[in-house]
């Protein structure tokens, strides 16, 4: 049986009869309540909307803002925008995955960072640019990256 | 009816229809990759592309309707152009080992690289990549190879309803995968295999068991058996250049003993066991008040459908073993004791039009004491790479008969391959059963043909039963459902999972259109026709069975080997 929490439920009853056209909305809802998409939450809503969780997964992976593992406690965005890739935010994506060992849409095993990247911040002036918990990071180099990140390891959001 | 003009030429066109429907009547063809019949078209590998007068761009024939006074160039060669521009691409993300793939030489992507005179690789970049995915005992996914058409999951989701497989992720990191990209095992999937036998290329296959079958066969500690199912005889020609529908039983009986089988038996004997048990079993939940509809057993994919997506009606299935495992459950213990041989020196392999079957033939319930009552499931696919390997020429062959006691079969077990055929057999004995007369016409039209259900009032003696067939899991969602919702005229319905039944199963040879899967039907039908023994109950390979060891149907001994039961299983779905 799959079992959801209250908030879910909550969530899933403001769709009541709703059918495949709820489904982007009630993922973007429940991601904002859990900050990822669980396999169990995905198969719930899957019981809810009838749809096969093959389904659910294939859109919500058609999107870049739905994850499916948990946020780490620092939220690390690299900015892969026009701008920023053309003052070299490949090589900050690269180093900031060496340092922290992860791909994008992960979370490190101790779960203290997260990556995602984004494809426009909306800070181009301030480029190449990287944000960790809504801080933003300016001019960043593929140098910096280790030290930008162990500033944030062991605080807490 | 109009005319349209096509490459200068009038041809007729019917008004609604697909340009591509039009052009293909016509003898005109035009490449598909994701065009698949009798479903809505996608338009989505831009395969089929020609110009239209009047059209500033290349239109996809399959989505664009006909019109009176067009005029189509089919393969001018800016088409060509495009077409192959097409190919190349996919080529450019694809691995370049024909000569190592399953699919070489029946590829339709190699097929098309040929035809439109790829002969250098124009695009270079990264390939991208991906795991194999060997987690299902029936089907392998090399996602390496898939070139996205996604054939394998229309048929997933609109023909069978079962959407194990989806496309997962965007451009150039899209993939069709399952779930979390999990292992096939884990998903929903129910093991049917049509996905293989519509996938272009390599990226769906079955898992192969030819290794095993060809080490054991050149080991003398072994005594390898084999049974080949119904369907196989009228559909394993194909592999090897004849007219679709041609049964070649007696050849395939002598080839199998070339490649060093020490006994051929016919799955038909225990198909017509399969029908004494289960008619029994019909008769006893009609008279006791047992759960009814009963639905049939015999196909695994359709097992698994009901215990993950109808755990509700999992009494419903009747507790009978398939006729594959019936077969191996009476190799390993009746005919091991007759022959004197250990059962566990016995490997027993099984030909079957299935990829389901080798998954059912590993279900820990389908043996006794540890031992499987299957060793190996080869499909029809298989079997010919192995015929094809050894160097037999099928055609030229001597045909020969099965062996004894588990070659002998009546016409109603044959029957067993198509659609509606396990109903047929099973009205003729359930008649006999109940009334102890056979009935006037064997033959019961309303049960035959390749519609996805067909349904029938029966009269056996004082008795009128309700009773219906239906093939293709999207057909038999739909009954269900009604089942569900109270419907309760029918007292049997036969399942089949796949759309004709096993005839067009998961393991048939390939590019097996509507007419080569009739052909295979018809062959069946002529077979009942021609023969004298139609009638499962006299069989006497089966009367002698059940005398000197089974004692009679829903027996002590038929219980232990020949029922079994489900249970509602949880996957991801």
């Amino acid at each position: 049986m799959v079992t959801a929490e209250k908030d879910i439920e909550e969530i899933l009853g403001k769709y009541p009869n709703a059918s495949r056209d709820a489904l982007i909305p009630v993922l973007q809802a429940v991601q904002e309540a859990r900050g990822y998409l669980s396999r169990e939450v995905v198969l719930r809503i899957g019981r809810h909307l009838k749809l096969p969780a093959s389904k659910i997964y294939g859109v919500a992976t058609f999107y870049n803002q739905f994850r499916f593992q948990a946020p780490g406690r620092n939220h690390v965005q690299v900015c892969r925008g026009t701008a920023c890739h053309v003052k070299g935010s490949a090589a900050v994506l690269e180093s900031v995955k060496r340092v922290l060992k992860v791909n994008p849409g992960e979370t490190t095993k101790d779960g203290e960072f997260s990556l995602e990247v984004v494809a426009c911040i909306g800070a181009c002036g301030l480029a190449p640019v990287i944000c960790v918990n809504g801080e933003f990071h300016a001019s960043v180099t593929p140098q910096k990256i280790q030290d930008i990140l162990d500033s944030y390891r062991g605080k807490a959001r | 009816m109009f005319e349209i003009e096509v490459n200068n030429r009038k041809i007729e066109a019917r008004k609604g229809e697909m340009l591509l429907g039009a052009l293909r009547r016509n003898g005109i063809h035009v490449p598909t990759l994701c065009h698949m019949e009798n479903l809505f078209p996608t338009g989505a590998c831009r395969l089929c592309v020609v110009e239209v007068n009047g059209q500033r761009n290349l239109v996809p024939s399959c989505a664009f309707p006909v019109y009176e006074g067009m005029t189509v160039q089919t393969h001018s060669p800016r088409v060509v152009r495009a077409r192959k521009t097409i190919v190349e691409l996919l080529l450019a993300d694809h691995p370049d080992d024909c000569l190592y793939c399953v699919r070489n030489g029946n590829c339709e992507l190699q097929k098309l690289a040929e035809q439109l005179g790829v002969r250098e690789r124009r695009y270079t970049g990264a390939k991208s990549a991906y795991k194999l995915d060997i987690s299902s005992p029936s089907i392998t996914r090399d996602p390496a190879k898939c070139i996205l058409c996604g054939r394998c999951v229309r048929v997933c989701e609109e023909v069978q309803t079962v959407s194990a497989i989806d496309f997962i992720g965007r451009g150039s990191k899209a993939t069709v995968s399952t779930a979390f990209e999990e292992g096939l095992n884990v998903s929903s999937c129910v093991n049917c295999g049509q996905c293989v036998v519509v996938c272009p290329t390599g990226a769906l296959r079955e898992q192969s068991h030819v290794k095993e079958v060809l080490g054991v066969l050149n080991n003398p500690s072994k005594f390898v058996v084999v049974q080949h199912a119904p369907s196989i005889s009228v559909s394993l020609a194909e592999e090897f250049g004849l007219k679709a529908g041609t049964d070649v039983v007696g050849k395939m009986t002598t080839a199998l003993r070339r490649l060093g089988f020490q006994r051929v038996f016919d799955t038909s004997f225990s198909a017509d066991l399969t029908i004494l048990e289960e008619g029994s079993e019909l008769v006893q939940r009609l008279t006791t008040g047992g759960k009814l509809p009963m639905l049939t057993s015999c196909s695994p994919g359709w097992i698994k459908f009901v215990e993950t997506f109808y755990p509700d009606l999992v009494e419903n299935l009747s507790t009978c073993k398939s006729p594959q495992q019936m077969m191996g459950a009476i190799i390993k213990s009746y005919y091991a004791q007759r022959q004197g041989i250990d059962p566990k020196s016995i490997y027993s392999v099984s030909i079957m039009p299935c990829t389901a079957k080798k998954f059912e033939a590993q279900r820990p319930e389908m043996g006794s004491d540890g031992t499987p009552d299957i060793d190996a499931v080869l499909t029809t696919r298989e079997l010919a790479r192995i015929i094809r390997m050894r160097g037999l020429d099928l055609a030229a062959l001597e045909p020969q008969g099965a062996d004894t006691p588990f070659g002998e079969r009546s016409t109603a077990g044959k029957l067993f391959g198509a659609t509606g055929g396990v109903l047929e057999a099973a009205i003729r004995t359930a008649h006999w059963l109940v009334t102890g007369a056979e009935m006037e016409n064997l033959k019961v039209q309303a049960v035959r043909g390749l519609e996805g259900r067909k349904e029938a009032r029966v009269k056996i003696g004082e008795l009128e039963l309700g009773v219906a067939a239906v093939n293709g899991l999207g057909n038999a969602r739909k009954l269900l459902e009604e089942l569900r919702a109270g419907r309760s005229d029918l007292h049997f319905i036969e399942v089949m999972t796949c759309p004709g039944g096993c005839i067009a199963g998961g393991g048939q040879p390939f590019n097996g259109d509507a007419e080569a899967v009739r052909a295979r039907m018809q062959a069946l039908y002529k077979i009942d026709r021609d023969e004298e023994q139609r009638v499962s109950h006299r069989n006497e390979s089966v009367q002698r069975l059940y005398k000197e060891f089974l004692g009679k149907p829903l027996g002590e001994k038929s219980h232990h080997l020949l029922h079994t039961h489900y249970a509602p299983r949880e996957v991801v779905m």
